[in-house]
């Protein structure tokens, strides 16, 4: 399994979608690798900084219906070259969280009360997440402070990242 | 209980149920394009298993960029090309035969009622219009369907949208599903197939269902999908004539896969055709959508027409018959982009080439390209583009560029005046 503890970055908007994780021009190269100096680009939110943001991170918590429009696995691949194996999110666009689970990923849906309460409390902090597959727990702290929340992911998802991706599930299967 | 069209594609195509409602289905077809491929096949390469589930059920096109326009976009097509000839893939489509994915495969006979595709690409819910469950998914989904043959997905859920009545002159297709993205949202359809249906969609084109269809993904739907009916079969007879005897007899097969009356939907959503005006986006969200006559001040760059959306022969008559005649404003750079090699060789045919030449228009080969701010017509930081494609986010054409997505109706006049206008075509209502 990747991991999915570390430092978190903090994307507190709606809707960012896969041209500001990953824009069109950088599809053309062929290997994930190469993506690693584009993530999150486009994406003009008051606060983040690319450069400084993403190097110590290894966790996004951000808003409702994150990785919408396109179907690249680009997004999640960019991501995940930049060691960020896991995005907390009220919801997901369909296509980037399968993609997410189908590279072993983790995407977890949580509801807008846990994530207020989130952003509320650690937002612009310093905040490092552990997350305890067994338990499925999540736990946030930071220098004043922690909290625990409890998530969910179906069977599937479960199976998907324990067998690190779809391919490596599917191959023995069918 | 009655199924919906998805219910009864899913029901027909299930491998395995290995947990709750996720269903592994066969792949009538998987179809590849150089952009979302490429990483796929080297993967599979890497992992020894360099083969495809079934070559004949593979169909391939260069066009996101295309001809290549640097080394990088080269590699992707030769990776593209040299897979397709290893693995005895004979549909593929090369430089000077290939077109917008979703324009060609249709046309080519490859989208059957019943059937159910992937493809790398989250604009493939494009080819629901004919009765399909075609899905847009992720290159490791793409992988394993290349191998496999299989794609796990949710059973799905249907919101039924029923568009009653006839569309007043002037509102096309675009601005249906424009103003129905702007009613649901662009997270409102997410893990949901949208079953378009009623009076509008049953004297639609199948170009038009296309435009329907296309957008569903912009809603977070999974699928846009369409009763297959006589337009379908009138649309696919040159090649299904050897199948059945009798057009009659095509239809009624066919419609097994149209909605039991007693189908179940999560939603369902009734539209007065007549209450429908002329639409364009005015943010960065398809959601985001207002009558072209409270936008009429804004003031546009470029008009691109063309696109899995609005790229198709019946669009591009539309655009010509409003500039026929008349030239594009100066301070507007005019594209057109011809979906296809068939759809550019019919405008050529029919005079639209010439017309749009002859206003002005750049006239790019079939590609793309703009539409992703890939090639063919990239926006500068601040620029506005009135555009026939279906995707606004901020940067999409270009970073710092601004997309207001329209019919090509809006398009055209919008050319013309080099603001967003309304089309003579429409005449608003009580003026």
């Amino acid at each position: 399994m990747k991991n999915f503890n570390g430092k978190i970055l903090f994307l507190d908007r709606s809707d960012i979608n896969t041209d500001e994780i990953i824009p069109a021009r950088y599809l053309t190269e062929i290997t994930k690798e190469a993506l690693q100096p584009y993530l999150l680009e486009d994406l003009a939110l008051e606060g983040f900084e690319p450069a400084r943001d993403i190097k110590p991170s290894s966790a996004i918590v951000t808003r409702a219906n994150f990785g919408c429009g396109s179907s690249r696995e680009h997004a999640p691949w960019a991501l995940e070259v930049n060691d960020i194996n896991i995005v907390i999110a009220e919801s997901f666009a369909r296509i980037f969280k399968q993609n997410m689970f189908n590279c072993g990923m983790l995407a977890v849906e949580l509801s807008p009360a846990d994530l207020d309460c989130i952003f509320n409390k650690f937002g612009g902090k310093e905040t490092t997440l552990t997350t305890d597959m067994e338990k499925k727990v999540l736990q946030f702290t930071a220098a004043d402070g922690n909290e625990t929340i409890s998530f969910e992911i179906s069977d599937f998802d479960q199976a998907l990242v324990e067998a690190g991706g779809w391919v490596g599930y599917a191959e023995s299967r069918y | 209980m009655g199924k919906t069209i998805a219910e009864k594609i899913f029901d027909s195509h299930k491998v395995d149920v290995p947990f709750g409602d996720i269903h592994v289905i066969s792949l009538d077809a998987v179809f590849c394009h150089e952009i979302t491929t490429p990483v796929a096949i080297n993967d599979l390469v890497a992992r020894g298993m360099d083969r495809v589930f079934d070559p004949a059920k593979i169909k391939a096109v260069i066009d996101h960029v295309t001809p290549a326009k640097d080394s990088k976009t080269a590699m992707q097509g030769k990776i593209l090309r040299n897979w397709a000839k290893r693995n005895k893939i004979n549909d593929f489509f090369d430089v000077g035969r290939n077109g917008v994915c979703h324009a060609i495969f249709p046309e080519k006979g490859f989208v059957r009622p019943g059937y159910t595709i992937i493809m790398g690409d989250s604009h493939t819910c494009t080819h629901g219009a004919f009765g399909a469950f075609a899905a847009g998914v992720g290159t490791t989904d793409l992988e394993v369907g290349m191998l496999k043959g299989v794609c796990a997905f949710h059973y799905p859920e249907s919101i039924l949208i029923k568009i009653n009545g006839e569309l007043p002159a002037g509102v096309f297709a675009k601005d249906v599903i424009l103003t129905i993205i702007g009613k649901l949202g662009v997270n409102g359809a997410t893990n949901k197939v949208i079953e378009f249906a009623g009076d509008v969609v049953d004297q639609m084109s199948m170009e038009s269902r296309m435009t329907l269809c296309n957008m569903a993904v912009e809603a977070g739907g999974t699928c846009g999908i369409c009763a297959p009916d006589v337009t379908t079969v009138d649309y696919l007879w040159e090649f299904i004539h050897n199948d059945f005897s009798s057009r009659e007899e095509a239809l009624e097969n066919y419609r097994q896969f149209a909605a039991d009356p007693d189908a179940s939907y999560v939603d369902t959503i009734e539209i007065d055709a007549a209450t429908l005006v002329p639409v364009t986006t005015f943010g960065y969200k398809p959601d985001q959508v207002r009558p072209v006559s409270e936008m009429q001040d804004k003031q546009v760059d470029q008009v691109y027409i063309g696109s899995c959306t609005n790229g198709r022969i019946e669009d591009l008559r539309v655009a010509a018959t409003i500039i026929e005649g008349h030239k594009i404003k100066e301070s507007v750079r005019g594209v057109v982009s011809p979906a296809s090699p068939a759809i550019f060789s019919r405008a050529l045919e029919e005079g639209i080439i010439k017309i749009f030449m002859d206003a002005g228009f750049c006239v790019t080969n079939p590609t793309c390209g703009a539409c992703l701010g890939m090639s063919n017509g990239v926006l500068a930081e601040g620029e506005v583009c009135a555009s026939t494609t279906n995707r606004n986010f901020n940067g999409r054409m270009g970073k710092g560029g601004m997309v207001h997505l329209m019919s090509p109706a809006t398009a055209a006049a919008s050319a013309l005046t080099g603001y967003i206008t309304n089309s003579n075509f429409y005449k608003s209502g009580g003026n």
